[in-house]
């Protein structure tokens, strides 16, 4: 099914987001250091392997329990409501960094996976990708998605596990450039 | 390009514009990522057509915002200093829908824009333009339970960057838009009708086809001026969730 409406174009978030976007506590979905809290980081990189410094990245995800959450409070965190939502920009040397909890499988077996939109200067839309945790070897091998893809290019959907949670590197072009998603209308 | 060539003219600009726009007679609704016109965005588009994916339930929904999250005063950009900023105050304000018309309620919009001299209040624009105390230029609101928004503000002038020699972007408002899903989120660029840099523009030209362009464009309306008080621009926004970005592949 099309839409009959077509939508509004996106254009790009441009160099001046920090005025408005970031938020204090906008990458703390948990406060670092709560009970279950995991640190989910990494770069953003372009195709000279050099890291973006003016990115922003959103974090959207089910709760532990893989329950889709619709809770109020994202940009005023009480610091006990888990809101599944979060925002991040990147610093100068390209890295960002989300406090929060470990997604649970949306359906019994599935793998757990983060959602997540990038925006940066010089990226003239928005892109979507996900962001697969690598605990369960068999979830991985059966989802939909990542069993669809070349071998070489699935590794970049899958996080890496570091001593605080996990490492994800998003590579906007060239060796090793992430798989980004549309929707199947 | 090497390091000490001399920078690209608004003619070689205009006219690398003028080819992608012939070649793309035929477009999807979104911005072509890889457009060389926009030079920053050379390096950061992906060359790989984007997956299709059949979302999971988490991507069909999306992050609740309310009461608590947004204040009220938040949608006044005039208001927010001692003083009344310069420039044509003025307010924007229209409905958004999905792609099936339905209204997005209770929804987060963030503004951003620069003041009426063309500066952005951010250590990072070296515009020499004036910065203005009593005007930041950023708002936030929520939609009403019919989808429409409402922000009171300063018309944002125009400004030079460094694209290329004589760069100038069109005045423009920032849009940051959820919808009724995670998939539906955009982020975008209001412009105003018969702005004459429109034209010039790589980042609005980014968007290959003609409606496509007018569905940034807002709409000057004399039904939402007041008297003595402020101008009135109407532009509504559409959100669908099959959001196809037009990519070489």
């Amino acid at each position: 099914m099309t839409d009959p409406t077509p939508g509004t174009p996106g254009q790009t978030v441009g160099p001046f987001f920090g005025l408005s976007l970031p938020y204090p506590a906008g990458p703390e979905l948990v406060p670092p250091g709560a009970a279950g809290a995991i640190r989910l980081h990494g770069r953003v990189l372009d195709g000279a392997g050099d890291p973006v410094p003016d990115a922003l990245l959103e974090l959207w995800q089910p709760g532990p329990d893989g329950a889709v959450v619709q809770e109020p409070g994202s940009l005023n965190r009480d610091g006990w409501t888990f809101t599944g939502w979060g925002r991040a920009a990147t610093d100068n040397a390209g890295h960002w960094s989300f406090s929060t909890l470990r997604p649970g499988p949306g359906r019994p077996g599935a793998a757990p996976f983060f959602a997540l939109t990038v925006f940066a200067r010089g990226l003239l839309d928005r892109l979507r990708t996900r962001i697969y945790l690598p605990d369960s070897e068999d979830a991985l091998a059966a989802d939909p998605l990542l069993s669809s893809l070349p071998a070489e290019r699935r590794p970049t959907l899958v996080a890496t596990a570091d001593p605080d949670g996990y490492a994800f590197d998003v590579v906007l072009q060239g060796a090793g450039e992430t798989v980004f998603l549309e929707s199947r209308p | 390009m090497p390091e000490n060539a001399p920078p690209d003219t608004q003619e070689s600009i205009s006219a690398e514009i003028a080819s992608i726009a012939a070649a793309h007679e035929k477009a999807g609704q979104g911005p072509l990522l890889d457009y060389p016109p926009y030079r920053s965005s050379i390096l950061r588009h992906p060359t790989f057509a984007p997956v299709q994916v059949d979302p999971e339930e988490v991507e069909l929904a999306g992050p609740v915002f309310g009461a608590r999250d947004v204040d009220p005063a938040d949608a006044d950009l005039t208001a927010q200093h001692p003083g009344e900023p310069l420039g044509e105050r003025m307010v924007v304000t229209g409905r958004i829908t999905d792609g099936a018309g339905r209204p997005v309620a209770g929804q987060l919009v963030e503004v951003w824009q620069a003041n009426a001299g063309g500066r952005y209040a951010h250590g990072r624009d070296r515009h020499p333009a004036p910065l203005d105390p009593n005007f930041t230029g950023t708002g936030r609101s929520l939609t009403d339970a019919d989808g429409w928004y409402r922000f009171v503000t300063i018309k944002p002038g125009p400004y030079p960057w460094r694209n290329h020699l004589n760069a100038w972007r069109p005045a423009h408002i920032h849009f940051s838009l959820f919808g009724r899903d995670f998939t539906e989120r955009v982020v975008t660029q209001m412009y105003f009708p018969g702005d004459p840099l429109l034209p010039l523009d790589p980042i609005f030209q980014s968007i290959p086809d003609t409606a496509g362009q007018q569905r940034l464009l807002a709409s000057y309306d004399h039904g939402i001026t007041q008297p003595e008080w402020f101008t009135g621009y109407r532009w509504d926004i559409v959100l669908t969730g099959p959001h196809r970005t037009w990519t070489e592949s």
